[in-house]
């Protein structure tokens, strides 16, 4: 529809111009982020002097470089998803905690106390981490261990306080917040006519949101999970304070091994040659592709759905 | 014969089903909420200690590695600094953007592009940023170091969440504003400036001190672009200079006590700047929300 002023003044144009142009900036930043991480990291993949996708060991600040993207492609895979194994269940009771079964009041109020979860910063998490979460889960560990050995995730002969699995529950703790609000919002929007008629036939508050809640939100809760991991995988300074950055790929998320794409950028910048941020940036793009194609497919699974549009915003 | 009543009582199987789940639902809960406690206890706890005029007033210049003492006054400035520059950057683009979605775009195709681009925007990770702004700023245009360079990484991150709550607030505006606006001979773009904006001006202002807080706690950019270092350094265009959750992850790292005292502290002082701009920006709206949600 065409609003536009009865009389064209001179200040319009310009004022059009400078809207349009900034929305095109933003275009533009993305696509030169792509652009110039590939430029940067070009050199570097030239000077390797192994299989970039395939390689597990990192040593590109030798005279020979070595460097690889598996076991640190391979740590923020695993760890992301454990993080979301462990937070998207809580987040959905959170959710519906709020939407449903807190007292109407409090609803809000509530929820809020969950969005500050969002609000301490990742580094806070890392210090808290590493000073209290990790000799801490020392003892649960063990536990693991001990009675559920058998599972090969929890196997193995040695048992660590900084393992994959603390990270992960670091990683679950800050990923709660963004999955919860999505599925609350989602929840809430699930039509009011189908849960009083549910009701009004005798359905227990249970029954009455396993027919008419969840069928509306699970699209929701996906995409929130979606979003979720691609939080989780560039996720930075908390997991590098927490993993013990080593380079191999082992499933013994107790043992003391551990590492990702990001925590490794912040752990090894420090050091790093010229070749080495270099390949240090080559694997940031890795983890700029995945993430972006996490991202895309959680969107769209969102945009099919108008409705869902306001509340992922 | 036995007489048929109209509502038979709930059969125990499925009330105690129904209790289970809420059961679950409050123990939820319950779990996202500990570790929330935990890290605020233990970081007021442990970070309470040091916090007096000499954190607030001195840098960590000239201070041993096994010395208590030495502050976060370079890391403060330095994190004012980048967080203005970064807002100054994005809230201008990020809010044409948004007047581009809300009074432009039409539905068009660039809008529609720009609108899924801004969410993807939302995704990217913070150390993605960093990178980008360390290889086109100080690799490839050969920049400095720089508070400056640190202020670009963050304000990429902040542009997508200023984006999104402008254009949510700019389409609350009802239209009877503009028409009314357009009816007495106003041009578009006076309309925008002078009705458009100024209605929703309050939930704008809320939507940027939300992404301030959001930034001002950012760590990874900042390592990639403006450096470790312990001494003040009131210039953001030139030099490397700290930032507070920089300072944070820096003395977190060293293997003193000293040390991680000090990385409590600025973990207390971030934690309580990015909480105030929080409460700040929630009361803001809850006072002046056009429409009420639950």
């Amino acid at each position: 529809m065409r609003r536009s002023a009865f009389r064209r003044s001179r200040g319009d144009g310009p004022f059009r111009f400078a809207s349009t142009g900034a929305g095109i900036v933003l275009l533009a930043i993305m696509a030169a982020i792509g652009v110039f991480l590939v430029v940067k990291a070009v050199p570097a993949l030239q000077a390797n002097t192994s299989h970039f996708l395939t390689e597990l060991t990192w040593q590109p600040n030798a005279t020979e470089p070595v460097f690889g993207i598996g076991a640190l492609a391979f740590g923020t895979v695993l760890s992301s998803l454990l993080a979301l194994v462990i937070a998207t269940p809580v987040a959905v009771g959170v959710a519906l905690f709020i939407s449903h079964y807190a007292p109407r009041r409090l609803a809000s109020a509530l929820g809020y106390v969950v969005d500050l979860l969002a609000a301490v910063p990742s580094v806070v998490y890392g210090l808290w981490g590493v000073t209290f979460l990790v000799p801490f889960m020392l003892g649960p560990s063990k536990f693991l261990n001990d009675y559920l050995g058998w599972i090969p995730l929890f196997g193995g002969d040695t048992v660590v306080g900084r393992s994959m699995l603390t990270a992960s529950l670091v990683l679950a703790i800050m990923i709660l917040p963004i999955i919860a609000a999505i599925s609350r919002e989602v929840f809430l929007q699930a039509p009011k006519m189908q849960e009083e008629a549910a009701l009004a036939l005798g359905a227990t508050r249970w029954e009455m949101i396993r027919m008419s809640v969840l069928p509306f939100g699970r699209p929701g809760v996906i995409s929130a999970a979606m979003l979720g991991l691609g939080r989780a995988m560039g996720e930075t300074i908390a997991v590098a304070l927490i993993f013990p950055a080593t380079f191999n790929i082992s499933f013994k998320i107790l043992g003391p091994y551990g590492n990702s794409i990001a925590a490794n950028i912040a752990n090894g910048f420090g050091e790093a040659t010229e070749v080495g941020r270099g390949a240090l940036i080559a694997s940031g793009l890795i983890l700029f592709l995945i993430t972006l194609l996490v991202n895309m497919a959680a969107r769209f699974v969102i945009a099919r759905r108008k409705e869902y549009a306001r509340a992922a915003a | 014969m036995t007489v048929q009543t109209g509502i038979q009582p709930i059969s125990s199987a499925r009330r105690a089903k129904d209790r289970l789940v809420q059961v679950l639902v409050y123990l939820a809960f319950a779990l996202a909420v500990i570790p929330l406690l935990s890290v605020l206890w233990l970081v007021v706890k442990n970070g309470i200690g040091r916090l007096d005029m000499e954190f607030l007033t001195h840098s960590m210049r000239n201070i041993g590695a096994r010395d208590a003492g030495g502050g976060a006054y370079h890391a403060i400035i330095g994190t004012l600094e980048q967080v203005l520059l970064a807002s100054l950057i994005a809230v201008p683009i990020g809010l044409l953007t948004a007047v581009y979605l809300v009074e432009y775009g039409e539905g068009g195709r660039l809008s529609r592009t720009i609108s899924f681009f801004v969410d993807v925007m939302t995704g990217v990770p913070s150390v993605v940023s960093g990178l980008f702004v360390l290889a086109f700023w100080i690799l490839v245009l050969g920049m400095p170091f720089s508070g400056f360079a640190g202020a670009l990484a963050l304000s990429i991150l902040m542009m997508p969440v200023v984006v999104r709550s402008a254009e949510e607030m700019l389409r609350l505006v009802p239209r009877e504003l503009r028409e009314a606006s357009y009816a007495l001979g106003v041009p578009k773009w006076r309309t925008i400036v002078k009705v458009v904006l100024p209605t929703a001006f309050t939930g704008i202002v809320t939507g940027v001190m939300l992404a301030v807080a959001r930034v001002a706690g950012e760590t990874a950019p900042l390592l990639l672009t403006v450096f470790v270092t312990d001494s003040i350094n009131n210039d953001p265009f030139n030099g490397p200079q700290m930032g507070l959750p920089l300072y944070v992850f820096d003395q977190a790292g060293r293997p003193t006590d000293t040390a991680v005292d000090r990385a409590w502290t600025g973990a207390l002082t971030l934690i309580l700047i990015v909480m105030l701009l929080n409460l700040v920006a929630r009361l803001i709206t809850w006072w002046r929300s056009p429409a009420r949600r639950r």
